[in-house]
């Protein structure tokens, strides 16, 4: 599989080709939008909800400078040192520096889809830190060295027997039995214990920044970002700009909905709030913390047709209920996110040069803005990205030609209508026997896969004709 | 319920629909067009098809060609607007012109979009809840089991579900045997399924095993788009499900060899 966008078509081809794997993806496919939508049927409260935090977040984003400003106050005033980085590699060269300043060798890190976008585990591996991965599932993929398949469970695309394999060749602990989910949960758990007791730094991501209190806001079902964020001397919190939030309500109302669109839970089993370093008075946590807040093109976004996107939070329903996402696979899209919300981000992160292929991965079939829990219209952000495509004529040649002819001849209709009547009852005679094509010329993308209905007899039109004139005639007649 | 309408002089007059007949019925399903035609007439409309139609536009919109599809949007409302209401046998195209129409245009033209979007809808939308079918006045043939096929422009564009359903009960006085997964796409998505043909008839695969498993020998739904997708990896697939378009089902219009099937 190669991880660049062009690449998709190859890549999905090569997913779908295990039966196996493509198999467990439709398992999950229909489990997680049964989970999802029982979790929302008992809250009741969806679209009330996310009619509020969509107002909430549009009046965020608009005043985003005054929020940042407030934001910064608070964190300052809390102790907290804040950073501001402009891109990935910025971001990188802080958590670095602050790292070097404090002689850290080890680093325990949290879940951050941040740092998966600036690539900041294997930039600090590159300076020789030693980094672990202490979300079970990011545990996983690092031992594998894979990327994320999924923005919440990375990975979702491992079975049981592949974590096994992995943990008995990665972890030198001799002899032991490895059958039970319970077991691998239990050795994973021990040789990450010892890693948070190890750490000089820890690394966790936010899922809100809180303007009035200048706390950051974290949920995580494993209890390790609280680990990260409290046992090593120095905490960084790595997020992007368009986290924040004004107010405290704000945050555990958007919690109340991501939660139930990512897992279905009511709650995640631990939610957190970060204020700084420990006051006099504690007995515990960090002596020192850091927020570095990463805009790269967030603000060009912002300023863009596609700023809805900014309203995302992560929660990964938009891939759960993606049936293009459960055919490919997560790696397919050959980007740190994927599914509906990595297709239109990841242009706009990257370029449409490097990935127009992937606004093309939709049907429309509208099943992810239904759930996105901020009400994006993905598909229609996706077709826009197409319409860029289009214009900077990225797509086939052959496609866009073709399309425009097309359009063109439908405002003709009685061109349209003469070449349809000659065309169409040659097709019908050439088919009627089977009924349908298994080839045909121009059509070799519909008939790789299917065969190609043949037309009924001559076109509606042609037919119509034939009625209308009988209709005439008759009255004439009477 | 329609209203019957005045023409200038006071007398009543029977409202107009204009049909949209589509261009996937238009060029490979006309029975699906005369089957409609046949319904609107049967719940007392006055049917009208412009001769001028050709398609709303979809493959170049949804391509993201707005250029292109501009001018034919404007082109499909000025011939549209007459009728009293329009009709489409199939929720995406009825969808294009009710959301993506007024969506697409600016300033007078998208009052005109919006205003011809209050008056445009999918046929069975129209049959169940605006110009109610008479019930029990066809008697067709007692129908083998069939599943429905929800189209997703249908679906979550129009709020269609209920209306087919409702009506093969009504007129048909069949149960549809639901399949599993009936939210979920079937991978036709107009050019999709040529751009992306193996994630496609993966979806497709999908959905004709969830049809075939309900034990149903007619697989139906109301737009034609996904139909030929479906009827085509079917047969790729060697199952003998039957194809048919639901206008077709509630006309009582059987005869004709089902979506895909030789004669």
């Amino acid at each position: 599989m190669e991880m660049h966008s062009q690449a998709f078509l190859e890549n999905a081809r090569e997913a779908l080709g295990d039966p196996e794997k493509t198999r467990r993806r439709g398992l999950l496919a229909a489990f997680t939008p049964m989970v999802r939508n029982a979790a929302m049927e008992s809250f009741g409260k969806f679209e009330p909800l996310r009619q509020h935090l969509r107002r909430v977040r549009q009046h965020t984003l608009d005043n985003l400078d005054h929020y940042l400003d407030r934001f910064e106050q608070e964190a300052l005033s809390n102790g907290n040192h804040v950073h501001f980085a402009m891109d990935g590699e910025e971001m990188n060269r802080i958590v670095l520096e602050i790292c070097q300043r404090h002689s850290a060798r080890r680093i325990a890190k949290g879940k951050s889809m941040v740092t998966e976008e600036t690539g900041l585990s294997r930039h600090l591996q590159g300076a020789g830190l030693n980094v672990t991965e202490t979300d079970l599932g990011e545990y996983i993929i690092q031992q594998a060295g894979e990327p994320p398949s999924h923005i919440v469970g990375p990975a979702l695309h491992k079975s049981a027997a592949e974590v096994r394999d992995l943990f008995l060749a990665r972890h030198d602990l001799g002899e032991r039995e490895l059958e039970e989910t319970s077991q691998l949960v239990q050795e994973a758990r021990g040789v990450l214990r010892q890693r948070f007791l190890e750490a000089d730094v820890g690394i966790i991501g936010a899922n809100a920044l809180v303007a009035e209190n200048g706390y950051s806001m974290l949920v995580t079902n494993e209890g390790n970002g609280d680990l990260c964020a409290n046992l090593p001397p120095v905490l960084i919190v790595c997020t992007t700009l368009e986290r924040i939030l004004p107010r405290a309500e704000d945050a555990t109302a958007m919690m109340r909905l991501l939660v139930r669109s990512a897992t279905g839970q009511p709650h995640t089993c631990y939610t957190s709030f970060y204020s700084g370093p420990r006051r006099e008075q504690d007995t515990d946590g960090p002596i020192e913390t850091h927020f570095v807040l990463l805009d790269d093109k967030r603000t060009d976004i912002l300023a863009s047709d596609y700023r809805e996107m900014l309203q995302c939070i992560r929660c990964g329903a938009c891939l759960n209920h993606c049936p293009i996402y459960a055919a490919a696979g997560g790696h397919a899209y050959g980007a740190v996110y994927m599914g509906p919300m990595g297709s239109v981000l990841t242009p706009l992160l990257t370029s449409l040069e490097e990935s127009h292929l992937l606004p093309n991965a939709c049907t429309s079939c509208g099943r992810c803005a239904e759930v996105c829990p901020s009400g994006i219209p993905l598909p229609d952000l996706l077709r826009d990205l197409r319409q860029a495509e289009q214009a900077a004529k990225l797509s086939p040649p052959r496609w866009r030609t073709g399309l425009k002819l097309h359009a063109w001849l439908a405002r003709h209709p009685r061109l349209y209508h003469g070449l349809t009547a000659l065309g169409i009852p040659l097709l019908h005679r050439l088919g009627r026997r089977r009924g349908s094509f298994s080839k045909l010329p121009l059509a070799g993308g519909w008939t790789s896969q299917r065969d190609f209905p043949a037309p009924q007899r001559k076109t509606f039109m042609q037919a119509y004709a034939g009625v209308l004139k009988a209709e005439k005639k008759r009255r004439r007649h009477d | 319920m329609i209203e019957e309408r005045s023409n200038p002089q006071g007398h009543t007059r029977q409202p107009t629909v204009a049909l949209f007949v589509t261009c996937l019925a238009d060029l490979f399903r006309p029975s699906v067009a005369f089957a409609s035609i046949k319904l609107l007439e049967r719940a007392g409309c006055s049917v009208i098809v412009p001769t001028q139609q050709t398609c709303c536009g979809q493959p170049a919109y949804n391509s993201g060609d707005y250029e292109a599809t501009t001018p034919l949007a404007k082109q499909v409302i000025a011939m549209l607007e007459p009728a009293d209401y329009v009709v489409v046998p199939s929720g995406s195209c009825a969808g294009m012109i009710c959301h993506h129409y007024p969506r697409l245009l600016e300033g007078e033209w998208q009052q005109r979009a919006r205003d011809l979007a209050t008056r445009t809808y999918e046929l069975t939308t129209f049959l169940a809840d605006i110009a109610p079918l008479p019930r029990s006045k066809v008697k067709t043939a007692a129908l083998p089991p069939v599943t429905y096929h929800d189209s997703c422009a249908g679906l979550r564009e129009l709020d269609i579900r209920e209306q087919p359903r409702r009506l093969l009960r009504e007129v048909c006085g069949i149960e549809v045997n639901e399949m599993q997964q009936t939210d979920v796409c079937c991978g036709f998505g107009g050019t999709f399924c040529a751009k992306m043909p193996e994630i496609s008839a993966k979806m497709a695969s999908d959905k004709v095993h969830n049809a075939v498993a309900t034990g149903a020998r007619i697989l139906t739904g109301g737009d034609l788009g996904c139909l030929l997708n479906l009827a085509g990896r079917a047969r790729r697939l060697g199952e003998t499900i039957e194809v048919r378009h639901v206008a077709e089902l509630l006309s009582g219009d059987l005869a004709v060899p089902a979506i895909g099937e030789g004669n």
